[in-house]
C-alpha cells in the first residue's frame, strides 16, 4: 500500500484555526450534509456549531445537555437530525432547523448501561446507531414523535470502539477492544430465513466475526460505499483492509470477509481513525496517537 | 520444559475460541507463537496474542534452546528496567512506595516483543492494590501507565492489571485502567493530574 500526499506538500494547507470555543479536548468534528456547517463534541461536555456561510466560521449555536465527555457528534444525511452521545451513557437526537441556526433536543436515549463511544446515522433511513463500554451496539428510530431503542446487538466481549454502515445501510461492521470485527445482518419483517421480527422490527444478527487479524484493541472502522473496502484502524500501529469475497454458498448468512492488504506501522504509534473519501475510490486517510494525519491510496482491483 | 508446556496451553485455548467463534476466518500466515517470560510460570500470565494460530507447536521447538534462553535473558532483563521505574512510585495514601508495600513486584511484570519490530516491547504489568478500594486501584494504575509512558526508553505498549484474585471488581478495574479515551479525560482534572504528579515524582535524594 503506497503513502499518498505529503502531509507537507502544496497541496493541502491550513485555512483556519478555530479557537475560543472549548476548553478541553476536541473529540470529534463532522460536517454536515451541505458542506455549510461543522460541528465539534467536546469533553468539555458541549458540542458547538460552526456556520460558514458567510465566508467565516462562526460559532452559532453551543449545544448542551450532556454531563460529562462527549464523544462523538454526528449529522443524519437527510439533514433533519444531529446526534451526540457522551460518558454520561446517553445519546442525544437534536433536530436540526438549519435556516434559523435552531437546534432543539428531540430525545435523550439512556439504553446504554456505559460510556457511548460513537454514533452514526444509517445512510437512508432516520435511524440511529450507537455503542458502547458496554460491549453492545443499539439501533434507535422514532416511533410515534418519541425515539426509542428497537435493536440491541450482542456479541463483542469487550468495548465497542467504533462501527459503520455499508452502503445501503443493511449491514453493520463493528470494532472492539476485543480485537474484532463483526459483521452484522439486517433481517427485515416477512425475511426469506423466517427471522421472527417481534413488533415488526427488523432483527440484526451477527453473521461474521474476524478475529485473530489485529494484536490490539480495534479503535476505528470505516465501510467505503464505492468499493466495499473496509478499513480499520488498530492499537498495534496498523491499518487493515478488508473486503468480502464471493466464496461464501450463503453470502447473506454466512458470508466471509479476508484481508486484503494491511500496512504495519501505518503511523508510529495507535491509529485512531481511518475514514474513505466519499467521492474518490481507494483515497483513505487515518490519524494516530504520533500526532499525523495520513493519505493512503488504496488499490482498488 | 516450560516452552513445551506453554506452547501446548496455546494450542488447546486456541481450539476452543475457534469452536466458540460464529463465523472465523483466520488467514494470516503461520507465526510463531512468541513465548513470554515469566517469574513463576503461572498460566493466567499468558496472552494469546495470536488467535488464529496455527500453534506451531512443531516450529516453536525447533528453536535451538540457546537462542530462546538468549531471549529468555533479554527480556527478563528489560523487566528488571521497567521495574525500577515504577518501584519507587509512591502510594496515594500510605508513606510508602508501592515496592515497600508489595503493590508492585518484579514478577508481575512481563515482556514480550512488540510484532515484527526490533527494540519494541509489550510491558504487561500486574499489581496488587493495598485495599480493596475502587478509585485507589484505579488511581495507582493510572501512576504506573503513566510513569511508564514517560520514562521508557524505548518503543512500547502498556497493559495493566490487577492480580488475579486480589480484587472484587477487578475486571471492571482491568478495563478502566486499560481505556486511553477515559485515560484522556481523567488526566484533564487538574486534581486528578496533581495527584498522580505527586506519586510519581522522583525525590532528589
Amino acid at each position: 500500500m503506497q503513502a499518498v500526499s505529503h502531509v507537507y506538500g502544496n497541496s493541502w494547507v491550513c485555512k483556519t484555526i478555530l479557537t475560543d470555543s472549548h476548553n478541553r479536548t476536541i473529540r470529534r468534528v463532522a460536517w454536515s450534509p451541505c458542506g455549510q456547517f461543522l460541528a465539534s463534541a467536546s469533553f468539555d461536555a458541549t458540542t458547538c456549531i460552526w456556520d460558514r456561510r458567510s465566508g467565516e466560521f462562526e460559532c452559532t449555536a453551543t449545544l448542551e445537555g450532556h454531563e460529562n465527555e462527549v464523544k462523538s457528534v454526528t449529522w443524519a444525511p437527510s439533514g433533519n437530525f444531529l446526534a451526540t452521545c457522551s460518558r454520561d451513557k446517553s445519546v442525544w437526537v437534536w433536530d436540526v432547523d438549519q435556516e434559523d441556526d435552531d437546534f432543539q433536543c428531540a430525545g435523550v436515549l439512556t439504553s446504554h448501561s456505559e460510556d457511548v463511544k460513537n454514533v452514526r446515522w444509517h445512510p437512508e433511513k432516520e435511524v440511529l446507531a450507537s455503542c458502547s463500554y458496554d460491549n453492545s451496539l443499539r439501533l434507535f428510530h422514532e416511533d410515534d414523535d418519541d425515539w426509542i431503542s428497537f435493536a440491541k446487538l450482542e456479541g463483542h466481549e469487550s468495548t465497542v470502539w467504533d462501527f459503520t454502515f455499508n452502503k445501503t445501510g443493511n449491514r453493520i461492521a463493528s470494532c472492539s477492544d476485543d480485537k474484532s470485527i463483526k459483521i452484522w445482518q439486517e433481517y427485515l419483517p416477512g425475511n426469506d430465513e423466517g427471522i421472527a421480527t417481534p413488533e415488526g422490527v427488523s432483527k440484526w444478527k451477527c453473521v461474521c466475526t474476524l478475529s485473530g487479524h489485529h494484536h490490539r484493541a480495534v479503535y476505528s472502522i470505516d465501510w467505503c460505499h464505492l468499493t466495499g473496502m473496509i478499513a480499520t484502524a488498530c492499537g498495534d500501529d496498523a491499518v487493515r483492509i478488508f473486503l468480502e469475497d464471493g466464496t461464501s454458498l450463503d453470502q447473506r448468512n454466512e458470508p466471509s470477509f479476508y484481508p486484503i492488504n494491511i500496512k504495519h506501522q501505518a503511523h508510529r504509534e495507535d491509529v485512531n481513525c481511518v475514514s474513505w473519501n466519499p467521492t474518490e475510490a481507494g483515497l483513505l486517510a487515518s490519524c494516530g496517537d504520533d500526532g499525523s494525519i495520513k493519505l493512503w491510496k488504496v488499490p482498488t482491483n | 520444559m516450560l516452552v513445551t508446556t506453554l506452547c501446548v496451553f496455546h494450542f488447546i485455548r486456541n481450539m476452543t475460541l475457534e469452536l466458540r467463534q460464529e463465523t472465523s476466518k483466520k488467514i494470516d500466515k503461520p507465526e510463531l507463537s512468541k513465548a513470554t517470560t515469566t517469574g513463576t510460570g503461572r498460566p493466567n500470565s499468558l496472552k494469546v496474542v495470536h488467535g488464529t494460530s496455527v500453534c506451531a507447536m512443531g516450529s516453536q521447538m525447533s528453536i535451538p534452546d540457546s537462542e530462546n534462553q538468549k531471549q529468555d535473558d533479554e527480556l527478563q532483563s528489560l523487566a528488571a528496567d521497567v521495574y525500577d521505574i515504577i518501584k519507587d512510585i509512591q502510594d496515594p495514601e500510605k508513606p510508602n512506595t508501592l515496592e515497600e508495600l508489595n503493590v508492585v513486584f518484579e514478577e508481575g511484570i512481563h515482556m514480550t516483543r512488540l510484532h515484527d519490530m526490533e527494540d519494541a516491547y509489550t510491558v504487561h504489568i500486574a499489581f496488587t492494590p493495598t485495599v480493596p478500594h475502587c478509585s485507589l486501584a484505579t488511581l495507582i494504575g493510572l501512576c504506573i501507565r503513566v510513569k511508564l509512558e514517560r520514562s521508557l526508553p524505548f518503543k512500547h505498549k502498556v497493559d495493566i492489571t490487577i492480580t488475579e484474585g486480589t480484587h472484587s471488581t477487578e475486571e471492571s478495574i482491568n478495563k478502566q485502567i486499560n481505556d486511553k479515551e477515559r485515560i484522556a479525560a481523567a488526566m484533564e482534572n487538574p486534581n486528578l493530574k496533581e495527584l498522580v504528579e505527586k506519586c510519581i515524582k522522583e525525590e532528589d535524594y
